[in-house]
Order: structure tokens, then C-alpha cells, then sequence
């Protein structure tokens, strides 16, 4: 099990990380989950001890990284494919790491085996394509056969193939009973390999739940509204804690039922000219979640009218 | 011992170990040749003169030593290594230990091709090594390349930055120590005491394995005796990289 607590981390100004707590389950497959600069690969950093938490602590398995003895043989991690010597070959890349943890050096060549790069083991690494490298990372987390393991956005850039690939391997990982945390921020993605979701905005928690419940949470929860009578209909929203946001020829209303906005209005005798409960893409829903933890917004300007809520939220 | 098995693979396992083992053979065997074969009953070829370009050795095996660390930090494979050893100490005093020992075998390398070389060339000159001073002038030269790598080293870690730390080594070493006797008054009291300077005096003493001649390698103003120098390189290397270990203990990988 890992286990955050009021994990912080700040660069200079810039708090990156914001009293973050939450636990990982053993021998399931967690998604890690927030939009760019949410905090993910800093907190992973911190997880494996590379980076040093302004205050606050993670521990694996009741121990604090630094305090595991092989810690290979307990966490095995790929946080960025690119973290290999170029002109070293894969083979070598992996025999160093086998031997500092006293991997028996079988064991390079049958990882090189699971992950398929058994025929270019001994080609540099700085000649592998970006799925190779990723490849060549997994390998090396497999390496320990470890308890826990841990990848930092492990399908990006890859074709779909690639991404395949790499769903499967993670629900085998999480059948043979490991702790997988993988990140990404696309809940999409997540939603086809965990069972349970840590969803960060910003460094700082927004929610965990099962994947489930998460997306349930996220997609049942919007209603569109178009009526004439909006300045009336709108207070009466806001009395009973619904989240009204306005969209060009409406309201998009969350937090409250179709069945309750039908009868607010019927109170206060407001014409409804549509009550539509919005389907919206799970990315969507994410969006709406993170709204307002996105970090780097882009002009949504125009693509707010299309989309149901979050950013609109936020240029409002 | 897994340790040092860990970073033997992995200096060995990359290409630049051994160019830059190959170039400072090169430099120093090509220096010497030319400078034994132009000897005359001015310039006489002397032990001295065998190890007249150990210098140029001693600047490229810096460079691999700093470039040991900085593509470390510059591939990200330090993040690997901390993550596969989190006792920092512990991982960078065993790369300190490989780099050294590496410096060591290329220095004595360096130092007796050189010798090897002006013996073939001057065959009728007394190359014979039948003085404590000459035998310093030639094997010290390893010992000094060994500590000269882990100052390098040090300063890797500490800049990280494979231009930076280079570019830091070389003036230092090539050029700055020598700038210091310029500041008037105690600019040659201060530079007794430089370290690289200290250094030389370990390698060829006052001068004796020159046979007497007038020229050999231009001496050290340090005043310590030959084994004193070497303490007090060593004593310089280890300080300067054990504050390089502890600043990466407390950084960020
Ligand atoms: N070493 C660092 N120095 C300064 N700021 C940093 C450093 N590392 C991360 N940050 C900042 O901390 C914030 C969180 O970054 P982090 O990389 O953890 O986000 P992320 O969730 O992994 O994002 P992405 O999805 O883009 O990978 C960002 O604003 C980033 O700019
Ligand atoms: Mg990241």
C-alpha cells in the first residue's frame, strides 16, 4: 500500500504539490489522474525519493522509499522512458540496475523477453523509437519483480498499438496481484485500465473514488436548461446548492437532478423550453471536475460554447 | 563491492571512457615524442622531460571524470541510479572510487608510454629510473591523475552541467591558478598553497629527476615535501567531493 500524507512540494514560488494525501490499494490498478502541471510526476518524484517534499511524507508499504533495502525488488518504476544512457545498449542499461539490487542477470534477459526487445537487446538505446524506449523502461521496472509499481504517463506518444500494448500489460500486472499507479491525464484512458482513481488539480486533491463512482459522478451530473425566464429560474437554482453555468442560449446545471429542476421551475412558474441531461464525453466530465485546477488554460473561448462546463466556468 | 561493479558497467559501458583514455594517451605520448626527439645538450631528454606534457593527460582525464557525472545528470540516469540505490553517499563515493581507479591505470599508462617512448626514441640517454625522484616523476603521475579525476568529479556534481563543469576544470586548471601570481605582493604566497600547484610538487620535486639539467618541466613553488603535497591534494579531493556528495543529498535528483 502507498500512503501520501499532506504531501507538499514547492519550487521556489511555486507550489507544485498541496498538502496532498491519499493511499493506494494493494493488487489493484489506480489511475493517477490530473490535467498538465497538476503535480503528478512531482509527486511520483517524491514517492521514489528522487525529489525531497517541503513538508509532509509518502511511504510505501509502511516505509519511506529511502528506508526499502533493493528497493528495485519492492518498487519498480518507469517515470520517463528517456532516463537512459544513448549509447549504452538496453542489456547493459538493465545489468548495472540488475546488479546494484543483486538481481541475478537471468533475470535481464527475461525481461528483455516480456517486454519484446530480446532481438535489439544489445543495439544503443539512443537508436530505439520513442515505443522501444518505453519498452525498454518497463523492462527495467519489471526488473525487481516487484510488489509496486509505478508509470508516469506511460502511453504517451505511443501509437495505438503501443497503448495496447501497454493496457493489457498493466491489467496482467494487476492479475498477478501487484500495486500498479499509473498517471495520465486522460480520464478516458483511465477509465479502460483502473479500478480506482486518485484525481489531483493543481497539487491539490479533488477526489478518490473507485473509477466508477468517479465516472458516474462526472457524467450523470449535468443538465442543460433553455428557458425565457432564466433570471428567475437561476436564484432558485443557487438556493438549493446546484452549480449554474451559463453557455450561450442557457444554463448547464450540475449538483441537482433533471426531476428537481423540472420542479423548481413549475414553483416558480418558469417556462422551460428544454431539460436535457447531457451525455458528455468522459473527457468532458473531467473537465468539468478539474474546472477550475486546470493549470495552463488555452483560449477556450470558441470551444467553450460547445463544450458543457468547467472552462465556460471559468471565462465567465 | 556491488557498488563499484554497478559503476564500472556503467563508465564502461559508454564510449567516452575510452576516447578520452585514447586522447590523452595520444596527446601526452605525441608531446613527448616531439619534445625528446628535439633534445639537445641544452635540453637534454631527461626522466623529467619524458612527463613534460603530463598535464595535457591529466586536463583530458578531468574531462572524462566531470563528463562521468554531468551526462548522468544530463540523460537523467542519476535518477535511476538514486532510485536504484537511495543512499546517495553511498553510490557517489563508489563512482568517486571507479573514476579514480580508471584515472589511475590511464595516468600510469600515460606516464610509462611516455617514458617508453623517449627511451626508444633517445636510446643513449640515462632514461634509467634509479631515483626516488624519478620514479615519482613517472608513477606519481597516476596517483595524481586518480585524485586530479575525483576533484573533477566533484565539481561535476556540483555544476552538473557538462559545458559548465568542463569549462570550470580546464580555466581552473590550465589557466587561473597561474593568474593568481599576477595579484602583486601576495599573489605567489597564495600561490604556493593552490592545490593544483601542490600537486606538481608531488609529481617532480625540486627538480631532481631533471639529472641537473637546467631545463625539465617547469617547477612547483610549493614549498611541502613530495609526500606532503600528495596529502594535501588528497585532503583537497576529499573535501571538495565530500561537499559535493552532501550538496546532492540535499538537492533534488
Ligand atoms: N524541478 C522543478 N522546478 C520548478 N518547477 C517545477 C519543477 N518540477 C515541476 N515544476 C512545476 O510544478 C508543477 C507540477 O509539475 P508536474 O510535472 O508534477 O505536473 P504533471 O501533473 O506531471 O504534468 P504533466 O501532465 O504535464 O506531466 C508545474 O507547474 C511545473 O512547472
Ligand atoms: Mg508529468
Amino acid at each position: 500500500m502507498i500512503e501520501a500524507q499532506s504531501l507538499t512540494k514547492r519550487y521556489g514560488d511555486k507550489l507544485a504539490v498541496d498538502d496532498l494525501s491519499f493511499t493506494v490499494e494493494s493488487g489493484r490498478v489506480t489511475g493517477f489522474l490530473g490535467p498538465n502541471g497538476a503535480g503528478k510526476s512531482t509527486t511520483m518524484r517524491m514517492m521514489l525519493g528522487l525529489d525531497n517534499p517541503t513538508s509532509g511524507t509518502v511511504t510505501i508499504g509502511g516505509k519511506r522509499y529511502s528506508e526499502l533495502h533493493h528497493p528495485l525488488r519492492t518498487v519498480g518504476a518507469l517515470l520517463d522512458a528517456r532516463w537512459v544512457h544513448p549509447n549504452r545498449s538496453a542489456r547493459a542499461h538493465l545489468s548495472w540496475m540488475a546488479k546494484s539490487n543483486k538481481i541475478s542477470p537471468k533475470r535481464v534477459d527475461e525481461v528483455l523477453d516480456i517486454v519484446g526487445l530480446s532481438e535489439v537487446a544489445s543495439k544503443r538505446a539512443g537508436g530505439f523509437s520513442l515505443g522501444m524506449s518505453q519498452r525498454l523502461g518497463i523492462a527495467g521496472a519489471l526488473l525487481g519483480d516487484p510488489e509496486v509499481l509505478l508509470f508516469d504517463e506511460p502511453v504517451n506518444g505511443l501509437d495505438p498499438e503501443g497503448i495496447l500494448w501497454i493496457r493489457k500489460f498493466m491489467q496482467r500486472l494487476a492479475d498477478e496481484g501487484r500495486t500498479v499507479f499509473v498517471s495520465s491525464h486522460l480520464l478516458s484512458e483511465m477509465a479502460l485500465t483502473a479500478t480506482d482513481l486518485v484525481v489531483i488539480g493543481k497539487g491539490k486533491l479533488i477526489s478518490q473514488s473507485t473509477t466508477e463512482e468517479f465516472v458516474a459522478r462526472a457524467t450523470d451530473s449535468t443538465v442543460k436548461v433553455r428557458s425565457p425566464h432564466l433570471d428567475r429560474l437561476r436564484p432558485a437554482l443557487d438556493r438549493v446548492g446546484a452549480t449554474v453555468t451559463p453557455t450561450d442560449d442557457g444554463l448547464l446545471v450540475a449538483g441537482v437532478a433533471g426531476e428537481k429542476i423540472g420542479e423548481l421551475a413549475m414553483e416558480n412558474q418558469v417556462t422551460l423550453h428544454e431539460l436535457a441531461p447531457q451525455q458528455g464525453s468522459l473527457e468532458q466530465a473531467f473537465m468539468q471536475i478539474t474546472g477550475d485546477s486546470v493549470e495552463y488554460h488555452a483560449d477556450l473561448e470558441t470551444e467553450a460554447a460547445e463544450q458543457p462546463a468547467g472552462h465556460a466556468a471559468v471565462t465567465n | 563491492m556491488t557498488l563499484l561493479a554497478v559503476e564500472r558497467i556503467k563508465l564502461l559501458s559508454t564510449r567516452s571512457p575510452w576516447w578520452c583514455a585514447l586522447t590523452a594517451l595520444l596527446l601526452t605520448g605525441g608531446f613527448t615524442a616531439l619534445v625528446v626527439s628535439q633534445s639537445n645538450a641544452q635540453f637534454p631528454a631527461t626522466v623529467s622531460a619524458t612527463q613534460y606534457a603530463y598535464n595535457f593527460g591529466m586536463a583530458v582525464i578531468m574531462v572524462l571524470a566531470a563528463l562521468a557525472v554531468t551526462t548522468e545528470y544530463r540523460f537523467g540516469t542519476i535518477r535511476t541510479t538514486f532510485q536504484a540505490v537511495p543512499n546517495r553517499a553511498a553510490a557517489l563515493a563508489a563512482k568517486a572510487t571507479v573514476i579514480a581507479l580508471i584515472a589511475l591505470v590511464i595516468g600510469e599508462i600515460m606516464a610509462f608510454l611516455s617514458w617508453g617512448l623517449a627511451t626508444l626514441i633517445k636510446p643513449e640517454a640515462d632514461l634509467a629510473l634509479n631515483s626516488a625522484a624519478d620514479w615519482i616523476n613517472v608513477a606519481g603521475v597516476g596517483p595524481a591523475c586518480a585524485l586530479a579525476a575525483v576533484v573533477a568529479m566533484a565539481v561535476g556534481i556540483l555544476v552538473r552541467h557538462s559545458a559548465g563543469a568542463i569549462s570550470l576544470v580546464l580555466i581552473y586548471f590550465l589557466a587561473a591558478e597561474n593568474l593568481v601570481t599576477l595579484i602583486p605582493g601576495i599573489g605567489a604566497d597564495i600561490f604556493k598553497w593552490l592545490p593544483f600547484n601542490v600537486l606538481h610538487k608531488f609529481v617532480t620535486g625540486n627538480g631532481e629527476s631533471a639529472g641537473g639539467a637546467a631545463y625539465g618541466q617547469p617547477l612547483s613553488t610549493s614549498t611541502l615535501s613530495q609526500w606532503w603535497a600528495l596529502a594535501y591534494f588528497a585532503a583537497f579531493a576529499v573535501v571538495l567531493l565530500a561537499i559535493a556528495i552532501a550538496t546532492a543529498r540535499k538537492r533534488d535528483a
